[in-house]
């Protein structure tokens, strides 16, 4: 199990369609920073990111920041740091995407 | 748990030394160890100590420095990545022959095999890319 963070906009940079490609199923992937632009409800990736094999977060205080809470798709949930550093200790190793 | 982390951004360009602090700090409220945070690329630039922020923004290297200090944590600058980007220890300063040097307080520089060994020793090695 491994959790994944994604932490560029898909609108941007390719790394969210890469992390998807390798993850499996059993693991994790979390968007963080400009990450959190892949799960907004209604946008360009938005189905992809609903229907992706691992379980899909969003990182809260980074969605907060950019004033995007009430943007979400709403069947994707948030975490906190707390959350975020529970998810690390949960899975057994940590691949970033950058 | 023993964690490590990895800093790649600069800091006031991408958001992810914020996040490995942020990161870090909330590791020691859930009671876990951070054996080391090693700053790599363009992240050797989260240690100039001659950075001057506007007053009502973070200075980002000074609260590194504050964070590692109360906490006891060890910041590793990669000494590579530094010497090429102008991050100077003093002993690296009189070795060039520069007239100044400008790492800040509790960073020290060392080479990449201080990541190597970071990330065997902890159990988890988290990278916070830029």
């Amino acid at each position: 199990m491994i959790l994944h963070t994604v932490n560029k906009s898909p609108y941007a940079d390719q790394t969210l369609l890469s992390c998807l490609r390798a993850a499996s199923e059993k693991d994790t992937l979390l968007l963080i920073e400009d990450g959190v632009y892949g799960a907004l409800k209604g946008g360009e990736y938005s189905a992809l990111v609903e229907s992706a094999a691992p379980r899909i977060l969003v990182l809260a205080p980074d969605l907060e920041a950019r004033g995007l809470l009430d943007k979400l798709s709403t069947t994707i949930a948030t975490v906190d740091y707390a959350g975020f550093v529970e998810l690390t200790v949960t899975h057994d190793k940590v691949v970033s995407w950058f | 748990m023993i964690f490590s982390l990895a800093v790649y951004g600069s800091p006031y360009t991408y958001q992810s030394s914020d996040s490995a602090y942020q990161f870090a700090r909330e590791l020691l409220n859930q009671g876990h160890e951070i054996y080391r945070i090693f700053f790599y690329h363009d992240g050797v630039y989260n240690a100039n100590r001659l950075t001057i922020p506007p007053q009502d923004e973070i200075n980002i290297s000074s609260r590194w420095s504050s964070f590692a200090g109360e906490n006891n944590i060890e910041l590793v600058v990669c000494v590579a990545s530094a010497l090429r980007r102008g991050v100077l220890d003093d002993s690296e300063s009189r070795r060039y022959e520069k007239d100044t040097h400008n790492i800040e307080q509790n960073f020290t520089l060392s080479g990449l095999g201080q990541l190597i060994d970071a990330g065997i020793v902890s159990d988890r090695l988290v990278t916070f890319g830029s």
